[in-house]
C-alpha cells in the first residue's frame, strides 16, 4: 500500500485540478514521441511521424495524447488503490499493446517536464515535484504490475 | 546516440541563453534533486544545510553548472575533454553512475522551468542527448 502525507496528496490533487488534460496530453505525447523516437514503434497507423512539426501538427498524436493523459484521472480518484483501479489497464499494456514498461517512466517525465513548463517555479515547487512524481512512479508501477 | 551537428548547434545556442542564470539554474536543479530523491543526499552528509536554495547547495550548483559549461565547450570530444573530471568522480567522489541520470532530470525539468519558450522539444532532445553524452563521458574512468 502506497503512503501518502497530507501533503503529498494535496499538491497532486491540487496539481491534477489545474491540468488541462487537452492541453497538456498532446503536449506530453508528442514530446515523448520526439525525445525518444522508438517509441513511435506503436504508433505505426498514426500517419506523418517524420519529424517534430509533423508530430506535434498530428491530430491523432494530440487525440492519443488527450487520451492516455485523461487516464490519470482514474489515479487521482483512487489514490489508496491505484494498483487495483489500473489492474485491467496493466494486462491491456501488457497482453494487447506490448509496451515495454520503460516507456511509462519516459512518459511520465515528458508529462513532467510539460507540467513544469505550465506552472513554473512556485507552484511547480521541489515539494510539489516530489509529490506529483512519486504519483508518476506509482501509476508506471501499477501498470507494470500485470506483466509476466 | 551521439550528436549531430545540429543537436550541437542547438546546445550552443541554448546555452549561450543559459549561462547567465547557471548559478540559479545549478541551485535549482540540485535543491530538486535532494527533495525529489531523498538517496543522494547521502552524498552531502558533510553539509550543515540540504534545504533548497541553501548556501552549500548554491555553491556546489555554481561548481556542477560550470562543469557543463566545460562539457559544453569540449562538445566535439567529451571522453578526452573530461578524463580529468571522470577521475574525480570515479576515484575521489565515487558518485553511482546511476545518479547522472538522476541529476539530468532535474536540470532539464529546470531548464523547462526557466525558458518556457525556448525549451521546445527539438532543444529538448538536444539537452539529454548531450547530458547522457556527458554522463557517459563522466563514467570512462570507473572501471
Amino acid at each position: 500500500m502506497v503512503e501518502w502525507t497530507d501533503a503529498e496528496r494535496s499538491a497532486i490533487t491540487g496539481l491534477w485540478g489545474k491540468i488541462s488534460v487537452d492541453e497538456i496530453g498532446p503536449q506530453a505525447l508528442s514530446r515523448l514521441l520526439i525525445v525518444a523516437p522508438w517509441t513511435q514503434r506503436h504508433f505505426a497507423s498514426f500517419g506523418n511521424l517524420s519529424s517534430p512539426a509533423a508530430i506535434m501538427g498530428n491530430p491523432k498524436v494530440a487525440a492519443h495524447g488527450k487520451t492516455v493523459m485523461g487516464g490519470l484521472d482514474r489515479a487521482v480518484k483512487n489514490l489508496d488503490n491505484i494498483k487495483a483501479a489500473y489492474a485491467g489497464l496493466s494486462v491491456m499494456h501488457s497482453e494487447k499493446l506490448h509496451v515495454d514498461p520503460d516507456n511509462f517512466r519516459l512518459l511520465s517525465d515528458c508529462i513532467t517536464v510539460c507540467v513544469a513548463m505550465k506552472f513554473g517555479p512556485s507552484c511547480f515547487s521541489p515539494d510539489v515535484q516530489e509529490a506529483w512524481q512519486k504519483f508518476l512512479a506509482v501509476v508506471a508501477s501499477a501498470l507494470s504490475r500485470q506483466y509476466h | 546516440m551521439s550528436l549531430t551537428v545540429k543537436n550541437k548547434d542547438t546546445i550552443k545556442s541554448f546555452w549561450a541563453k543559459v549561462a547567465p542564470r547557471a548559478e540559479e539554474i545549478g541551485t535549482d536543479a540540485l535543491s530538486r534533486m535532494l527533495v525529489v530523491y531523498p538517496q543522494t543526499k547521502t552524498y552531502f552528509s558533510h553539509w550543515k544545510d540540504l534545504s533548497p536554495g541553501s548556501a552549500p547547495v548554491r555553491k556546489h550548483g555554481k561548481t556542477v553548472m560550470s562543469g557543463v559549461a566545460e562539457a559544453v565547450s569540449k562538445i566535439d570530444d567529451l571522453t578526452n575533454g573530461l578524463l580529468t573530471l571522470s577521475e574525480l568522480h570515479a576515484f575521489q567522489l565515487r558518485v553511482d553512475p546511476a545518479n547522472f541520470k538522476i541529476l539530468s532530470h532535474n536540470l532539464l525539468v529546470v531548464l523547462a522551468i526557466q525558458f518556457p519558450d525556448d525549451f521546445t522539444p527539438e532543444v529538448h532532445v538536444a539537452m539529454d542527448k548531450f547530458l547522457s553524452a556527458l554522463a557517459l563521458a563522466l563514467s570512462e574512468k570507473y572501471r
